[in-house]
């Protein structure tokens, strides 16, 4: 078999059936080895980028590692970019790329770019591989490192001269890494000193993360808190991993999270952070986060333990098993679970309750413009809640995580801790085909929708019924946000139309640039422009009912602000809340 | 503060730029750094002196462990401990003072290693506080070149 032959069968031996491939000189081997297969179908993305992000929506959709593939050089680093932000949201990802012959290596080879040394800081590891024979070996290990653990991109880099050289494989049956041991399981010493904090707290908060998603654990979450009674606030990484309807949700925490989540999360006594990693968009000032409480953080990564915040009880586990654990040994304690009737730190409670009512998310009403909360929250509705969302980055991104609240894990996919614009529609792509049975709607903003917008025709040409709602404000929203809150309003490029002097707070149908159903219409999408409130209900409706791709761009204004807001480096006392506005979450409806 | 830690890895191609990267990427400075082949030809030992107090180590240690080709990390904060440099030298001297710098050697267990009629090459090893001083002596005869190793350390211990 030839070296590209061995690769595509060992990545069908993985269970890989969708690859998001754009081939070039150096990988064009491994594609035709990919016309061979009978098991993987290939999606040609438009755009390296495209593809990675596809590979990522996959991956975040699904659990399982998202695969993409791209040539040497240009190729390869416009991966970049996409295996940074599986790295820093922890998304299982397996990106292979062609390199030049070994021979050409380090000559300034054409295409050719030191790809295993770019990536080596953002991928949980890399392989250039130097041996036809180890190729089957190293997919193994690719996906066993990408997928265990704390899940992470590994880059797999094959040099031309073994993708066309031939060999006898042998299949390894089984991964033998000396150095990476990713089970790791708490001892119930650990776990009974949580207990004797729990049963001391009087205002016990959770603290969770997307290591409830990536280490499937929401079930058991679920439980803890049930059994407990204890609230608990997701990270937007963790959204979906707590069903945000239940009681004992406070949403999510951080700098555009819910007043109430960072009031409680601060004031707590007893924060049980499991699956998170004190970012610094979720505690602000470091040093005054949880300034009072008794800190216990769950984690099967060892390295995030003490790393931004020193805590009281550090338990190094899967957090599945600490809290199956946990969960066990709650009954004997006679935990009972309930979902309702909750009747435990009642004063905790009771404040918690004053502070949901007193600060809700809400927004200006208008008349004829749309707000872009509304539009989402008549998505929401519409959608009953149903569809899996991604985004871009930006204000529509925090306005997506206010106003579609989700309740199940995977429901919520976005670029969050590299924050990359371009991700919405291409990772989207990737969800629906892993998930054809469900409803796949990015929203987006108008500058991060045009970053991947050659999208469009992977989802024209393979079939792809993923939806984009662009939220067009013609501006780059959360940048302006900041300059109106920390630049006194001076736009610093943040405009991003062409009639800059005729720059209205809604642009309206002469001064709106770029045209996009223009550009959906080159590439075969069908798509609508609404830039009145009383037309968004029945435009919505065309949406829905299209049953293939399509978008749906809605006209708002670019003077709303995403709040509340913490501003960086602050705490939970600095927060930016304007008061009950016109309308809470649900009322405009 | 200075540590000293025992780092063996995967005796792999790309390994060290894994680690470099880490020091890097992750703010923190290494010192000195030694690698070569242990006794089995798969692996490979560094030893790595990383200046930072007690937290800057604990991250070291752990964001090690998070490398796939690290095997095994050995902390020499708590070990008894043998830690040895290797430094190569060329002095200036003539006829009036080879002599004197030869006696230093001779207190330093140093030895000459290269003779010419200005010059000297000199190779010594101990502790970092040895070589200093040997340095610092020398500095007054005139040193026109020199090579020093980081540190290698070994924990003394039983079987």
């Amino acid at each position: 078999m030839t070296g590209a032959d061995i690769l595509v069968e060992a990545l069908e031996r993985e269970g890989v059936t969708t690859i998001f491939a754009y081939p070039g000189g150096a990988s064009m081997a491994m594609h035709q080895a990919l016309t061979r297969s009978k098991k993987i179908r290939t999606y040609l993305p438009r755009h390296e980028q495209g593809g990675v992000f596809a590979a990522e929506g996959y991956a975040r959709a699904t659990g399982r590692a998202g695969v993409c593939m791209a040539t040497s050089g240009p190729g390869a680093t416009n991966l970049v970019t996409g295996i940074a932000d599986a790295f820093l949201d922890s998304t299982p990802l397996v990106a292979i790329t062609g390199q030049v012959p070994q021979a050409m290596i380090g000559k300034g080879a054409f295409q050719e770019t030191d790809v295993f040394s770019v990536t080596a800081q953002i991928v949980k590891h890399n392989y250039l591989v130097t041996d036809i024979n180890d190729i089957a070996r190293i997919v193994k290990e690719a996906f066993h490192i990408a997928q265990t653990g704390r899940p992470g991109p590994v880059l797999i880099d094959v040099p031309k001269n073994i993708q066309m050289g031939k060999t006898q494989p042998v299949w390894p049956t089984e991964v033998n890494l000396r150095g990476y041991k990713p089970d790791v399981r708490c001892g119930d010493h650990e776990l009974n000193e949580l207990m004797g904090f729990i049963r001391q707290a009087k205002k016990p908060m959770i603290y969770f993360g997307g290591g409830i998603i990536s280490g499937h654990a929401h079930a058991e979450l679920l439980e803890f808190a049930e059994r407990t009674q204890i609230p608990t606030a997701g990270t937007l990484m963790g959204l979906g991993a707590f069903p945000q309807s239940h009681e004992l949700s406070l949403r999510w925490l951080g700098m555009h999270g819910t007043v109430y989540s960072n009031n409680a999360v601060n004031e707590a006594d007893l924060l049980i952070a499991v699956g998170v990693r004190f970012d610094d968009r979720v505690t602000g000032k470091l040093s005054e986060f949880c300034k009072h409480g008794t800190i216990v953080h769950i984690d099967i990564d060892n390295a995030e333990i003490n790393k931004n915040k020193v805590v009281r009880l550090p338990i190094q586990s899967d957090v599945k098993f600490a809290l199956t654990r946990l969960n066990a040994l709650l009954e004997q304690a006679g935990y009972a679970r309930k979902s309702k009737g909750f009747d435990l730190y009642p004063e905790w409670r009771a404040q918690i309750a004053e502070w949901k009512e007193g600060f809700p998310f809400c927004y200006q009403d208008s008349e004829d413009a749309i707000q872009p909360q509304y539009a989402i929250e008549l998505l929401h509705k519409m959608t009953k809640g149903q569809a899996i969302i991604t985004t871009g980055v930006g204000q529509h991104q925090m306005w997506a995580a206010q106003f579609y609240p989700v309740d199940e894990p995977r429901q919520f996919i976005s670029s969050l801790g590299l924050g990359s614009m371009g991700y919405g529609y291409p990772s989207a792509l990737g969800a629906k085909v892993a998930r054809p049975d469900r409803e796949v709607i990015d929203i987006d903003g108008d500058g991060s929708f045009v970053m991947n917008i050659q999208e469009l025709a992977m989802a024209r040409v393979e079939g792809i019924a993923a939806k984009a709602l662009v939220l067009n404000n013609l501006h780059l929203g959360m940048v302006v946000q900041w300059e109106d809150r920390f630049f006194a309003s001076n736009r610093g490029h943040t405009f991003l139309g062409l009639f800059e002097d005729e720059a209205r707070v809604v642009a309206d149908t002469k001064t709106i640039y770029p045209d996009f159903m223009k550009i959906c219409d080159g590439f075969g999408i069908p798509s609508r422009r609404v830039e009145h409130k009383k037309d968004l209900a029945e435009a919505m409706q065309w949406f829905l009912e299209q049953k293939t791709a399509c978008v749906l761009e809605v006209m708002v204004p670019y003077t709303e602000h995403v709040l509340p807001m913490i501003p960086a480096g602050a705490t939970y006392k600095d927060v930016i809340y304007e008061g009950k506005k016109t309308l809470q979450a649900g009322e405009g409806l | 503060m200075r540590h000293t830690i025992s780092v063996l890895v995967e005796n792999k191609f790309g390994v060290l730029t894994r680690i470099a990267g880490m020091f890097s990427g992750r703010g923190f400075n290494i010192d000195t750094l030694n690698v070569a082949p242990t006794l089995e030809a798969s692996t490979s030992r560094m030893t790595i002196v990383v200046t930072g107090d007690d937290t800057v180590l604990e991250q070291v240690t752990k964001q090690l462990h998070k490398l796939i080709d690290v095997i095994e990390i050995e902390d020499y904060r708590d070990n008894e401990v043998v830690e040895r440099e290797l430094l190569l030298m060329r002095v200036k001297v003539d006829s009036t003072n080879r002599n004197e710098v030869m006696q230093l050697c001779d207190i330093f267990r140093a030895r000459a290693v290269d003779v010419q009629h200005e010059v000297l090459g000199i190779e010594v090893t101990g502790n970092e506080s040895k070589i200093d001083k040997f340095l610092m002596l020398m500095g007054k005869f005139g040193i026109t070149e020199l090579s020093r190793t980081g540190r290698v350390a070994l924990a003394r211990k039983a079987l």
